[in-house]
Parts: structure tokens; sequence; C-alpha cells
């Protein structure tokens, strides 16, 4: 519980928090909300020698809305997220979720860029962006880039993102008016990861699934995007056995862990559970 | 007389005393963080220890290197078992009659055992300078699984006593067993389940789980050596006990030893042993000669001190087809871990134990213990209950519930038909104790009647119903417990702490403004001592409790008791309490006689006041007694007005309670949720409602805990699992159900003021409630007994195992 010594950074610009991750090289860790690196560093499982606290760094917080998109800045908290109107009105799946992550404190603290960023698969909102196809911006000293979601994670704590680059923003498609939604997550206690978790968003027309997007949380080494349990609901009118295939499809790709959450064969099944539950959720909300 | 003059009922509640809903008067600082805890002391020049543990879970130590270590600027001193054996503290003596490692000498035995102490000028260099200590091992075969302990060709673990056995409580049978423990009639009891109609054997596991106090393990040595005294701040539940073991370890006299337990953040019986940390620290200070601060993380609290349980109880029942139980018998095989540091009685190897007959009258009963040694952590300790209570009341429990089953006949009443009944008190049990008082069948019927019990096991028949034609994927569990608990060690003539008999004191100084204070020999962690203490002062004495301050945990100042565990402050010192005031009130009369000139025996106490009888307006208050304690006493008499008291109970007290819970699982993620808990209480006379309830709540939230989630495991390589909050189960205000509490008063006829004790109780009945609920959801579709915890995914299988998910 006590960390190793480290050298402590606070740039003021992005600029700037790039050239101190390429001058300090493969030993320097960016520092959001904290909430994923500090605890590792307590346990002395991760020891970086130098941090590189974003919190001084300006124009990294933020909401803002453009044609088609919603662009969420990488330092902005759960807190904020699940207090904004505008994702209240178009993307009600974030403040869903990030209402179910850690609690109110660690709600205040902790970042959507630093969520998705360290490639934790216990993290919740990996697999909600996944799930809506968002993109994220990297920026190094060579420039700008953005990766979708769904090509970012390689492997446990393992992202496309290089070293010396930073996450910037989340750029997220606005889903059609009237979409359904739903993250439904089966923990131990608050504050918990998930024992398996799934992001659903999906569109209804004239009782018929015209659109649908699964995203699967703590299941496997990476957040998991359900490409063909969505493909399972198109076209049908989200019946039984509709759904049934789904959560079977998503089982399918799912390759959880065994640990105090219960064994592989059990978080299998709650992913398919959770498939289930969200599904039905989110046909609840479609507007048809 | 005039309209002014208070009323009886108005001088009554000024005092603030026994029966008042008082507001803790602790928690004025406790909520402004303006506690005094162990990590808040610093002092000058003081240092900090941590310790190189153990990656290993059984392992011959090659060697040692310290030097790197040493070598770090700020590093102090680097103690192993070397440095200790010469002062014969390489090893320090058990509660329960064995010894344990300080630091590990040759070989350690459970994964995270201390194996060198790092002290240096701050914290963070401490922790950097373990990580230089480097530890040669040798992988030895590990034992996890008790069963496999007494294997023939099992690995001995203990080779510091592997010719010696003879333990502390006889002989041992092989050399990983600690102790044979046999109570009861045992020949009576298999000629009765020879030739019983109904007969039911079961193993119940009660799991390994830990205490987890949210203060850990702390403390700071201080040694003074130019006047040769020593100085230790700690989290002490039973700090005098702490005195007298320091002294006799370090071969300091007593009186130069101080010890000093500041507030506590909760103990639960974490607390009550001593640890290497402890030894260490003095160690240090003593070899350095300045202060030593040693202070456990949430791993180390979870992971080495003093875990809970860990017993595997096979127990069986004999009755009558209609439900009269004939005998009891149960053998449990208990692992202690790597070194015997059950917090006990020295005479009582499993506790209490033989309380395990529970609330009912049965005629015969045998129970058998095996005390084993495994890899893992050692303790054994009395989380939140009387020693091995909750052990004892789960396994009544959940056998009473397989009986019932087993006969088709509702569990209440066939609790009722075997309850001891209210005339048979004071009871004499088959095991051998004298239940105090008690009053079952009134408990449970006004219990039943607050749940409205008929009307729950209708909706459950009609629950199990609609499950069965699949309209629902949720069942219904009605959970019953009915406890009887045993608190208030104890009796000098059968219970004592490496010698010294459990009484407890206190005592009770009246200044001559006529304000109090008052000292006893246990230690609150939390129990709201300074505000309960206080008011049966209060009432005793007619002084207000709020000009009453309570003091504990300073043995310089304190008389000496053996601490707060066991639900034993309240029996045990608060009757010392009440048996001071009665001495102070005693001199009180005779000085109130001699200022109303009138004979002693013409006088009678009144609420605050000694009163001429006959002629009310005639009085002395109490505070104007204190004035003239100082001042105007009858010739002869010895001024002051104090009293001290050592109480030696004459028998425990045996609180009671009956609680329902009900409770809906989810047989499709195997979640169970607590609709309803309700919990109804007999501690005798209530001091104070409010604390009661908010122990009530407490002990529920723990029995909530262990029984749906919270425990220490370990895989087969004897690597300790889930030792952070991460994954020990401590439930949130999210996760706790709500509490109803309820109670009946059946005051024990023994204790001065009837009270019985009751922070315990609560987690005694609770564990088995929660489980009986568990239970009864599945019974009907003949699960067999489902073991404990009941995390989600237990449950999941359970019903997967049924075919529910088929």
């Amino acid at each position: 519980m006590i960390p190793s010594g480290f050298e402590y950074h606070r740039p003021n610009s992005v600029q700037e928090a790039v050239a101190l991750l390429a001058q300090l090289g493969e030993e320097a860790r960016p520092l959001a909300g904290g909430h994923s690196l500090i605890p590792v560093m307590k346990t002395r499982l991760s020891a970086p020698e130098h941090l590189i606290d974003l919190a001084g760094v300006s124009g990294l917080k933020g909401i803002r809305q453009e044609p088609g998109h919603i662009v969420i800045g990488a330092m902005t908290t759960q807190y904020e997220i699940s207090g904004s109107p505008l994702l209240a009105e178009t993307l009600p799946i974030l403040r869903e979720t990030s209402l179910q992550i850690g609690d109110p404190q660690i709600r205040y603290l902790g970042t959507l860029g630093g969520n998705v960023a360290n490639g934790d698969p216990g993290n919740d909102m990996p697999a909600v962006m996944m799930c809506l196809d968002a993109e994220y911006q990297l920026v190094g000293q060579s420039g700008q880039r953005g990766v979708r979601a769904r090509d970012f994670y390689l492997g446990a704590y393992d992202t496309a993102r290089q070293n010396g680059e930073i996450l910037t923003e989340i750029r997220i498609p606005v889903p059609p008016r009237g979409h359904g939604y739903a993250y439904e997550k089966l923990k131990r206690k608050v504050g918990d990861y998930a024992v398996a978790a799934a992001a659903v968003i999906l569109t209804m027309t004239n009782g018929k699934c015209t659109m649908a997007s699964i995203g699967l949380t703590n299941v496997a080494d990476t957040p998991l995007w359900a490409e063909a349990a969505a493909q399972a609901l198109i076209g049908t009118g989200l019946d039984h056995a509709a759904i049934a295939n789904a959560a079977a499809a998503a089982e399918t790709i799912t390759d959880p862990a065994a640990d105090g959450r219960g064994p592989a064969e059990y978080r299998t099944k709650m992913a398919g559970m959770m498939v289930r539950r969200a599904i039905a959720r989110a046909k609840s909300r479609a507007q048809n | 007389m005039n309209d002014m003059t208070p009323t009886q009922a108005e001088r009554t509640g000024k005092l603030e005393g026994l029966g008042c809903r008082r507001k803790r008067t602790e928690d004025i600082r406790f909520t402004q963080g303006r506690g005094n805890y162990v990590d808040d002391l610093k002092l000058p020049g003081m240092l900090f220890g941590d310790f190189v543990r153990s990656s290993h879970p059984h392992a011959r130590i090659k060697s040692i290197d310290t030097s790197k270590a040493l070598a770090l600027p700020g590093v102090k001193a680097v103690l192993t078992a070397a440095d200790l054996k010469p002062l014969k503290l390489h090893y320090m003596p058990t509660l329960a009659g064995d010894v344990a490692a300080v630091l590990a000498d040759d070989k350690v035995l459970f994964q995270n055992q201390e194996i060198a102490f790092v002290v240096a000028e701050d914290r963070y260099i401490a922790a950097d300078a373990t990580e230089l200590v480097e530890v040669e091992y040798e992988a030895l075969p590990v034992v996890v699984d008790p069963f496999q302990a007494m294997a023939p060709d099992a690995p001995v673990l203990r080779e510091d006593i592997k010719d010696k056995m003879d333990g502390a409580h006889g002989p041992r049978k092989h050399p990983n067993h600690i102790f044979n423990w046999q109570v009861g009639d045992k020949q009576g009891t298999d000629a009765v389940f020879d030739t019983a109609e109904v007969t039911t054997k079961d193993l119940f596991v009660y799991h390994r789980t830990h205490p987890s106090p949210l203060e850990t393990c702390q403390c700071v040595a201080s040694m003074d050596k130019i006047k040769g005294e020593l100085t230790v701040w700690g989290t002490f539940q039973a700090p005098h006990v702490i005195r007298t073991v320091v002294s006799i370890l370090s071969g300091i006299a007593e009186h130069k030893v101080h010890v000093i337990a500041p507030d506590i953040g909760g103990g639960f019986g974490n607390k009550v042993g001593v640890y290497p940390g402890y030894v260490c620290a003095i160690v240090a200070s003593i070899v350095l000669g300045v202060p030593v601060k040693w202070v456990e993380d949430r791993m180390e609290n979870l992971s080495t001190t003093s875990f809970a349980r860990d017993y595997h109880m096979t127990t069986e029942l004999a009755a009558t087809k209609d439900g009269k139980i004939l005998a009891m018998r149960i053998h449990v095989l208990a692992d202690h871990g790597a070194f015997d540091a059950c917090a006990d009685p020295s005479r009582w190897p499993a506790g209490f134990m033989n309380i395990c007959t529970g609330s009912y009258d049965i005629p015969v009963a045998h129970l058998e213990v095996d005390g084993v040694y495994t890899n893992k952590a050692s303790g054994g300790v009395a989380y939140r209950c009387s020693f091995r209570v909750t052990e004892a009341v789960y396994s009544i429990e959940r056998a009473i519930e397989v009986l019932a089953h087993k006969l088709g006949m509702d569990s209440v009443d066939l609790r009722m038909k075997n309850f001891i009944k209210a005339e048979q008190f004071p009871y004499h049990s088959a095991l051998g104790w004298e239940y105090d008082s008690g009053n079952y069948h009134v408990a449970m019927q006004k219990a039943m009647d607050a749940v409205g019990y008929p009307a729950l096991r209708a909706e459950q028949k009609t629950r199990q119903e609609a499950f069965r034609r699949g309209e629902t994927r949720q069942l219904l569990g009605i959970g019953v417990s009915f406890f009887t608990e045993i608190v208030g060690a104890g009796p000098s003539r059968n219970c004592d702490i490496l010698g010294v008999g459990m009484f407890d004191s206190a005592e009770i100084r009246i200044h001559p403004t006529g304000s109090i204070v008052a000292r006893m020999g246990t230690k609150s962690q939390g129990q709201g001592h300074e505000t309960t203490y206080a008011q049966i002062i209060a009432t005793e004495l007619g002084i207000p409790a709020d000009d009453i301050t309570v003091e504990e945990g300073n043995t310089d100042t304190a008389p000496y008791g053996l601490g707060t565990y066991g639900s034993r402050s309240t029996p045990v010192a608060g009757a010392a309490t009440a048996m001071a005031a009665r001495k102070i009130r005693a001199k009180a009369q005779m000085i109130a006689a001699h200022l109303l000139e009138v004979s002693e025996y013409d006088v009678e106490w009144d609420i605050d006041r000694f009163k001429v009888k006959g002629l009310p307006e005639k009085f002395k208050t109490m505070k104007e007694i204190a004035w003239a304690a100082y001042n105007n006493l009858p010739p002869g008499m010895e001024p002051g007005l104090e009293a001290v008291n050592y109480y030696d109970p004459p028998n425990m007290t045996y609180p009671f309670g009956a609680y329902f819970c009900v409770m809906d699982i989810d047989v499709d993620t195997g979640v169970a949720k607590t609709r309803r808990f309700y919990a109804l209480d007999d501690c005798g006379t209530r001091i104070n409602p409010m604390i009661i309830e908010g122990q009530v709540h407490g002990g529920l939230t723990e029995a909530f805990a262990v029984a749906m989630g919270q425990e220490i495991t370990y895989d087969a390589q004897g690597n300790v699992m889930g030792a952070s909050f991460m994954d020990f189960f401590l439930p949130t205000a999210v996760e706790t159900p709500k509490w109803e509490t309820d109670f009946t008063v059946t005051p024990s006829p023994h204790h001065p003021i009837g009270a019985k004790g009751v922070g315990e109780s609560p987690h005694v009945g609770g564990v088995p409630c929660f489980s009986n609920a568990v239970n009864d959801a599945f019974a009907f579709l003949e699960a067999g007994h489902i073991p404990m915890p009941h995390h989600a995914w237990r449950l999941w299988k359970v019903a997967d195992g049924l075919g529910l998910h088929a």
C-alpha cells in the first residue's frame, strides 16, 4: 500500500505533455483520474518513475456537439458525464453506464479518457464505446490520429495507443433519435468490476429491429464487440428466440477468467444473461 | 414546594440514565474527524517498521541477506529471527498455550508470514527496503485442506514441536494435530442415536473469514532508556493483558510498562491477540532507543492477523417421528492454521462451542473437536461473537432446519416443540452450561406475529407453484433462526487469560462539585462505552450522565481488566460499574443522614437524592453530598467519595433472540435479495435502546457479509486469495438490507442491573438466518444442505445442478 518513489509532472498543454512523454520514455505514465493507476502503484504492481498529471492540461475537458457526433474530452469525469443534459438527450447509455462505475467519490475523479485508455478489461466504458463505434483521438509528437474503439483493444492493458501518445478526446456518432439502449451490469457490490456486463443499442421500425450493436465488459482479456450477436437481432421483432440467439452468440465469443466473481462458466452464462436483459430493456425503451 | 419543583419524571429524565436513548457522546469527536487513533500519533524521532513477508506458504528458509536493505539510506535496522533468538523472542506464547513465530525461524508456514522487520526513517523507505531483503527458499509440500492434515503421509508443519506430543490441551495424535477436546456423554449419546426413529447427519462448513476492522492493527512503541520505561500505544481490545504479556516477554517490570489504547476503529476480535508487529516494534524501540511505529496495511490485516471460523462441523440430531429431539452429536475439525493462536479463555480450546445444543432442551449430547495445523495464517478468533458461539449456533440452527425438512414439519413448530421452557430456568444443558434466564416461546411468538409468518409461508407456496409452472424465475426463501448466546466471560473459576481470571473492573471518583470521572478495565472499539457506562452510573448515583466522564484504555489510570470482546463489557465491567456506584451510594447515605441529622436508616434513595422517610421535602441531593464528602463528614469517616470494584461474575449471561429473513433469489443469476429482515433481541435490561439498535444493525450487517460472500480462501498451492477489499466482501449501504429491530426483556437474575450484553447477538443469530433463508428457498427442490458463503455464482451453480437452467 506504499508506492515506490516517482517524479510528478504537471504540464499545461497537450504539446507539453506529449513532449514530456517523449522525453521520459517508457518509464513515464500519463495520470488522469488515477483510479486504475494509483491502486496498482500502491501495491507496487506498477512502479512508473514519472507521472504526468493531465489535470492541468487545458482543453481536455468538456462535452460538445458536432454534426452527427458528440465529442467528449478525455479528462471529463464520470460525474460530468452522468450530469450532462446533452448526453442524457443524445447518448443516454453513457449516463446509465457512468452511474454504475464506482461510487460518487470515484465518479468525481475518474475520467472517461482514463477509463477507456488504460485497457483494463474490467472498465465499463470501453465496451460501450465499441457498441457505439466511437473513435479515440490520439496525439503524439508526430501528430494526431483517430483509432476506432473496435480496433483499439489488443489484450489486457494492451492497446493501440503508442508510447508517447495521449488520448485527448472521444468522438461518438449519435445514434438515431428514439433508439433503445441499456447497460446491464452484474456485480458483487458497489464499486466492483462487472461479473459480466452488456451494452446494447438498437432501433425498432414497424416492430422490427433495424439496427443493433452489442458490447461486452469483463468477460475476456479485452472488451468485446459482439457483432454476430447483434446481427442475430436485425430483422426480428426481438422475440424470445431472437434474444436467445443473440445471447448464445455473445456467449461463444467470451473467454473470461475464473476469479472471485465466479468460475469462467458462470461468467460466460452471465454475459449471455446480461445480453438478454439489456436487449429486453433496450427494446422497451425504443420508439417504434 | 411550588410549581417550579421538578417532578420525579423530570428529575429522572435529566439524568439520562438507564433506558434513555442518549446520543453517543464519543460521536461528537468521531463525526468531526477529531478521534485520536494510533496512526495519528507522531513522536519526535519516530521510526517506521515494515515486514518482509514470505512469498511461499511452506518453505525452508535457506538464507536471508539484509545487506542491501541496510545499505539503503534511511534504514536503521533490519531484524530477523537470528536477532530475536538471543532474546528468546523469535517465538511468542499464544493465548491458546501454543507458541507462534514472531519472525520465521528456519521455515515459513504460511504465505505472507513475517520474515524480517525493517526499521527506517520514513514509511516509504521502510517499504523500499523490504524489497531489498533477499530471502532464499526451498519450497516444501503444502497442507491446505484440514481433512488432509492428519494423513499418515502429510508433511510435518510444526518442526519446532514435532516431538512434543503432549500439547496444551492433552495428547496429540499426529504432528499436525493440536488437540482433541470432548464434552458430554458419548456412550449415552451413541445409545440414543442407535435406536432413534429419525436421525440427520450433515457436514456444515463454517468458512474462514476475517473480522476486518476498518482500522488495521498498529502500534507505537517508545522505550525511554533513561527511565527504563516502555510505553506502547496500540490497537488493543485488552490493554491490561497486553501490559502483562509485554512485561513477561520483555523482562521490564510491569509498573514500568505503560500500555495505552487510544480510540480504536473497530476490533471484532481482530485486536485481542499479540502480533509480531507489536513485538518487533517494541524490540526495535528497545534496541534503538527511539519510538517505532508499525501500521498494518489492508492486505496484511486480511492475510496475516487472526482470521475467524474455519470450522468443519459434522452435526447429527436424533429425534422421534413427531419431532422431539433426543440427542445431538457433533464432531468438529478445526483448522487453526500454522499456530494455535485462538483467542479463547485458556481452558477452552474450542471456546464455548459446547453451547451447540442451542435454545433446545436436548437431554443428551456429545461434542468432539480436533484442532489441526495447516499452511494458513493463524487465528481462530471470535469475530463479533463470544468464543466459537457463531459456529455453535450455525450448527444447531442449520441442523434444526434439516431435521424439520426430513420430518415434513415446519421448522418453527419444531423449535417451539423443543425450546427450553420458561419454567426450566436456570437450565442446565447437557453440555454443562447453566442458562441464566429466558422466555423463548414468547420471543418466537412475538417475532412470528410481527412478520406474519403464516402469510409468508402461504406466499412461498404460491411462488413455488408459479415457479414450477415457469411463471417466475424467483425463488422465495424464509429464513428463521433462534439463538442463545453465551457471553460475559467469565467466572474466574473456569475462565482465565494466561492465568489471569476474567473479572473486570470499574473505578468511580466523584469530585467535590458533583461531577464524576470513571475508569474501566474494558476498551471500547466503537461500542459506545463512554455513553452507556455513564448511564449506569447516572441511574445508580443520581448524577446526570453529561456530568460523567468515562475513560478506558490507559493502563496507568484504569483499573486492571480483561478487555472488550465476547460481549463481556456490559455483563462484567457494567456489573463492576454498578457495584462500585453502590459502594459510593452506601457512603453517601451515611453522609446524607449526617447532613440531615437523622439515622442512616431513616433516609431513603430517591432518583438523585436521599430524603428523610416520610418527609420528602427534607433531602440532600447527590451533588450536595459530594461537596460534603470533602468538608463535612460524619465523625471518623474517611474524606472523599470514590470506589473501585473488581467484579467476578457468578455466571455467564445468555442473551437470545428470534430472527426472520425473507429473501428472493434469481435462479438465472444466483443473485439473492433480502426483502425483509426482522431481529428480535432479548439482552435483558436495556441500557441505551439507541445503542442497542446500532449494535444490532452493525452485527446484522457483518452477518449478512459473512453469510453472503465474505471469505478468505486459499488455492491448492496455499496462496491466499482475495485479501483485499476488491474481493473480500465488505457490504456498503447499497447492498445492506434494511433492518427491523424489536425486543423482549428477560433480565439476567445474577447481574446487578439485569443486563446481558448485545453487541454480538445479531451476528450469531444473523448468519444462520441468512443461510437458512437461502437453504429454505431451494429446499422444496430437495437441494440438500447448501454451504456458505452464498455468493451469487455459488447459488447459480446450485440452481444449475438442480437443472433449473435447462
